[in-house]
């Protein structure tokens, strides 16, 4: 029993990690259209930039530049390959180019900083349990779920009621009628992309911390997060966020009875939503069908 | 999709399409190499991970191998021709190394292979080489079925046997910090099978196994599985896993405050390993297979020092990989030359028994290759991370146990050779 | 008419020969029948992303299954290569049938991830039931068999074994080529251009986009298993992600919209990766290049280019 509730909190942990992705990628889905593939690039671009600069700006200040830097690079990418590329209809365009753009970006980590993981370092004072029983919440875990939690509240009030949010928000009903009322659309789309990069990116420091800092560690964290999209339901970030936590729980407990199934659990909810609930657990209706 | 799309971009596509076609159509043309003089080179290919979670040991091993090939050709080459090592990737991944198996022998004409970091990779080319009957000298692949149920006659081992592994450090952990172990083991062969050899050997003992966390292969959150051991009270908590797997590990380990509640150990550790993780996670019992700092042993200060001067990453001390890459080249060229062939199997009867001199064995005991299962009887150095380490001196070990005294008998690794009638 | 005719010739022509010229231009036999394995992979997944419209980002599952039913036939059932054949390609073609009802409620963009969840679903059941398929290591221990015509005992070495492969490939191109003529094709065609228009004359339109889908499963899943045979090994990799991705440029590559299409994308694209790879450790950033340049600059692909040059001329 006390197993249980061990894994399924910890479950709850790793949960905010893949509603941290789920967020950034929804965010880019939704408004862009596109399916970013190379999430996990610029979750990986965070976390070596943060490395890089950790011992010129500390680990707190790293923590800010490596997402900065990886949201400007987003805003980048997303000027020079993927505006060009919204006129096609067929999404089969976007995916493909995102999903060049991660094999570079995978690449090119290699090779500016080796294939061999990195000792991203955390300060001492966090690298300890918080308490002897619940060993696992240790405090440099807190402060991922506390960021996160804040990423994410943060990001639904600038979504509510800051002008941008408004628009944004819009935007995802309906673009062409946004842009009919005045609104410059390509901004729109660019600050979305390079929001969802920033949050990518910081998924990236906060992982980096805790898991070995590897040119590869993108791949494991993208597909649960899909996942995560799929079973909230696709159109509501609240959904993802959720879907994230559910996931990360249901894969946590998983472990408990059978640790072999853990990773293909999600996917077994997910297939079980997409029967039963198929918009997903907040999806709207319309979108996308 | 309007059609005004492909019309603007006509001329920036056009110039790259005929940049492409020019030089597509260079490839196309057979390389008409003219050989200036001498003769036909010897090629040598191998199969290694340059990309993918197994860069860094693959990359130590291509090194290694690349010394060895400069000394050998500074020495006249196989039967006076030059030696050529042609290296492919295989992002240990299995089935792109049987393409490229058969790439290096059937397209690039190499007539002895070497290679694999992973065990999966290891099994899958064997068979390869048995069917094109053409030598393979698995230099870093360690599951035991290499040489043992699944050996051929064409494959040659360099790295230990996971028995080998096992018997090297379990009975100085059982000793010195108890006897009730918790596994973490990977999810695949290499883990199933090092996990049984390590129970087998500490029932032996007298030892219990508290408990087994299978750990799919790139895990990187090891929250649940530790959570799990720690609910167990062991004595000893054995990290079966490799690579990223184990840093990922002993890095959530140390910040859960394990280390507090027993002792952290497990079994093959690396270098390579060891400079990823930061420095509070730096600790433990291990065993390697070889080591940079063998004061009194000759040769090894000048392999250091040569193996520096090809290896220009940062961490560039040569390791275990290093020696494997090493000792593999030079075994398959000291065959050859001892068989004056290059046929498969006058070279395979050289290396079975053939012993390996002092500045290719690197270590102070003796190193051959034994005839029933071609496995290389080398030892192990089994040991502890010190505290404050910094690099290079990372490791400290406290016995070299010779690889003859605690490997398997032929008899019981289940090999039976399948020479050609 | 005429040149069409004298066309295809002339590709026969060129696929019966292969063994004799391939390596005079730097290739080698098997590297030919991995052509052909791909490009009929990616000719099957094009039957619904090309001409029914549907994105498929998971189509590996259905190669990966057909590999590992031919494998586990052939270590654990009989030692027979056309069974072993039936049944990979029924395991791989049934799976993609059952799962069609499901994976089609979405559309577009939706539809792909979905696809792409659920390619990672076999993936990881694969993987994880490591008893039977030998987990991460891949299935070991079978070896393709050869075929046996009455007395006649026919060896399946290298290049025996290319023309069965590209047996099974005419076989296929055969069956796929009468159904994109068929009504059937010409509806799947329709409900690309404009799913609603056809919606509104009244055709069934869920049915038509499943058939097409389940057809697809099973083209895919016959190349999987000749794929395993090919190797003699099959591993999950054989379903993962990367390699629908991998279809899918071939495809677009080589131009979806036309029938050969796929063909044109696995030569260039097989070629580039395996003649990179020796070239460079940066191997991965040339193909991640390829597959932006392609959708930036030859979006129709390789014919679909050079038919609107012969338009425009």
């Amino acid at each position: 029993m006390e197993l249980l509730l061990y894994d399924a909190f910890n479950g709850l942990i790793v949960g905010m990690f893949y509603a941290l992705m789920a967020l950034g990628l929804s965010m880019i889905l939704t408004l862009n259209s596109v399916v970013n593939m190379a999430h996990g690039g610029f979750l990986i671009l965070g976390a070596y930039l943060a490395f890089t600069l950790e011992p010129y700006l500390g680990f707190w200040g790293a923590l800010v530049a490596g997402p900065v830097i990886a949201m400007v690079f987003g805003l980048i990418v997303e000027r020079v390959l993927i505006r060009p590329i919204y006129k096609r209809e067929d999404p089969v365009y976007s995916l493909l180019l995102t999903f060049g753009l991660a094999l570079i970006m995978q690449d090119v980590a290699r090779t500016i900083w080796g294939p061999a993981g990195l000792p991203f370092a955390i300060p001492d004072a966090l690298n300890s349990p918080l308490s002897s029983s619940f060993f696992f919440l240790t405090g440099y875990r807190a402060v991922v779920v506390a960021i996160a939690f804040f990423a994410v509240v943060g990001l639904m009030l600038v979504m509510r009621y800051t002008r941008i949010g408004i628009r944004i928000r819009a935007g995802i009903r309906d673009l062409e009628t946004v842009s009919g009322l005045g609104v410059n659309i390509y901004v729109l789309r660019a600050v979305n992309f390079g929001a969802g990069c920033l949050l990518a990116g910081l998924a990236g420091v906060l992982a980096a911390g805790q898991l070995g800092l590897t040119p590869t560690m993108g791949d494991s964290l993208i597909m649960p997060s899909f996942v995560a999209i799929i079973v909230g339901g696709v159109g509501s970030f609240l959904g993802s966020v959720l879907g994230g936590l559910l996931i990360g729980v249901a894969a946590g407990v998983m472990t408990t009875y059978y640790p072999a199934a853990s990773d293909a659990v999600i996917y077994g909810i997910m297939a079980l939503v997409l029967i039963v609930r198929p918009r997903g657990l907040m999806g709207q209706e319309g979108m996308f069908e | 999709m309007t059609i005004q799309d492909n019309f603007s971009k006509k001329v920036s596509r056009r110039t790259v399409l005929k940049a492409a076609a020019t030089a597509g159509a260079l490839q196309l043309v057979p390389p008409f190499i003219i050989k200036a003089r001498g003769e036909t080179p010897i090629k040598i290919g191998m199969v290694d991970p340059i990309t993918g979670t197994y860069a860094a040991l693959g990359t130590s091993e291509i090194n290694g191998a690349k010394l060895a090939l400069n000394q050998i050709n500074h020495k006249g080459g196989i039967l006076g021709r030059p030696v050529e090592l042609v290296v492919e990737d295989s992002a240990a991944n299995p089935g792109l190394s049987v393409q490229k198996a058969h790439k290096l022998i059937e397209k690039d004409g190499c007539s002895m292979l070497m290679g694999s970091v992973s065990s999966g990779v290891s099994l899958a080319v064997s068979p390869v080489a048995k069917e094109k009957g053409v030598v393979y000298m698995d230099t870093g692949g360690h599951i035991d079925a290499v040489t043992g149920k699944d050996c051929h006659w064409t494959t040659f081992r360099i790295c230990t046997t996971t028995w080998m592994l096992a018997a090297g450090n379990a009975k100085t952990i059982a000793d010195k910090f108890g006897k009730k172990w918790y596994f973490i083991t990977p999810d695949y062969a290499y883990g199933h099978g090092l996990q049984a050899d390590y129970a087998k050997l500490l029932e032996s003992f007298g030892g219990t196994v508290m408990g087994n966390a299978l750990s799919p292969l790139g895990t990187t959150d090891f929250s649940s599985y530790l959570i799990k051991a720690e609910q167990a009270k062991p004595d000893v908590l054995m990290i079966l896993t490799g690579g990223n797997d184990t840093v990922n590990c002993l890095k959530q380990a140390v910040q859960f405050g394990l280390q507090h509640k027993m002792t952290i150990s497990g079994s093959l550790q690396e270098m390579e390993n060891l400079v990823a993780l930061p420095p509070a996670a730096l600790m433990g019992w291990w065993v390697f297979e070889w080591y940079w700092d063998q004061p009194g042993v000759p040769h090894v200060k000048q392999f250091v020092h040569e193996y520096r001067k090809l290896d220009r990453r940062k961490f560039n001390y040569p390791t275990a990989r290093s020696w494997f890459g090493y000792a593999g080249m030079h075994s398959l060229a000291m065959a050859a030359n001892n068989a004056k062939s290059v046929d498969a199997v006058k070279v395979a009867r050289a290396l079975e028994g053939m012993e390996l001199p002092p500045e290719i064995a690197l270590q102070p005991k003796k190193v051959f290759f034994r005839a029933g299962d071609h496995q290389l009887m080398s030892s192990e150095y089994p040991g502890y991370i010190p505290k404050h380490p910094s690099y290079p001196h990372m490791y400290k070990y406290v016995d070299v146990i010779e690889g003859d005294k605690i490997a398997l008998p032929v008899s019981e690794t289940g090999c039976k050779l399948d020479y050609p009638a | 008419m005429n040149s069409r005719y004298v066309r295809l010739g002339v590709l026969w022509l060129l696929l019966l020969t292969v063994p004799w010229w391939l390596p005079l231009v730097g290739g080698y036999t098997q590297l030919g029948t991995r052509v052909l394995v791909y490009a009929l992979a990616a000719m099957g997944l094009n039957l619904l992303l090309g001409f029914t419209g549907g994105l498929s980002f998971g189509h590996a599952a259905y190669y990966g299954l057909g590999a590992y039913g031919v494998g586990l036939t052939l270590k654990y059932l009989a030692p027979s290569t056309p069974l072993a054949l039936v049944v990979g390609t029924l395991v791989g073609g049934v799976a993609a049938t059952l799962l069609g009802p499901t994976l089609m409620r979405r559309r577009g963009v939706y539809f792909a991830m979905i696809t792409l969840a659920f390619g990672q679903l076999f993936y990881f059941i694969v993987v994880r039931w490591n008893n039977v398929t030998g987990g991460e290591d891949g299935l070991t221990g079978f070896v393709r068999q050869p075929l046996h015509f009455g007395h006649h005992v026919l060896p399946l070495h290298d290049v025996a074994f290319y023309y069965l492969v590209l047996f099974c490939f005419a076989l296929a191109t055969a069956i796929m080529g009468i159904l994109l003529r068929s009504p059937l094709g010409h509806t799947w065609v329709a409900i690309r251009e404009n799913r609603r228009r056809a919606q509104f004359l009244g055709i069934p339109v869920e049915r038509y986009v499943w058939a097409s889908f389940a057809i697809s499963g099973f083209v895919t899943a016959l190349a999987g298993g000749l794929n395993a045979m090919l190797n003699n090994f099959t591993s999950p990799l054989d379903l993962y992600w990367v390699l629908s991705g991998d279809f899918v440029i071939i495809a677009v590559l080589g131009g979806m919209r036309s029938f050969w299409g796929p063909l044109v994308g696995a030569i260039i694209y097989l070629y580039a990766q395996d003649y990179l790879s020796s070239l460079t450790d940066n191997w991965q950033s040339f193909i991640g290049l390829i597959f932006i340049l392609v959708v930036l600059l030859f979006p129709r692909g390789m014919l679909g280019m050079l038919r609107m040059k012969a338009r425009s001329a």
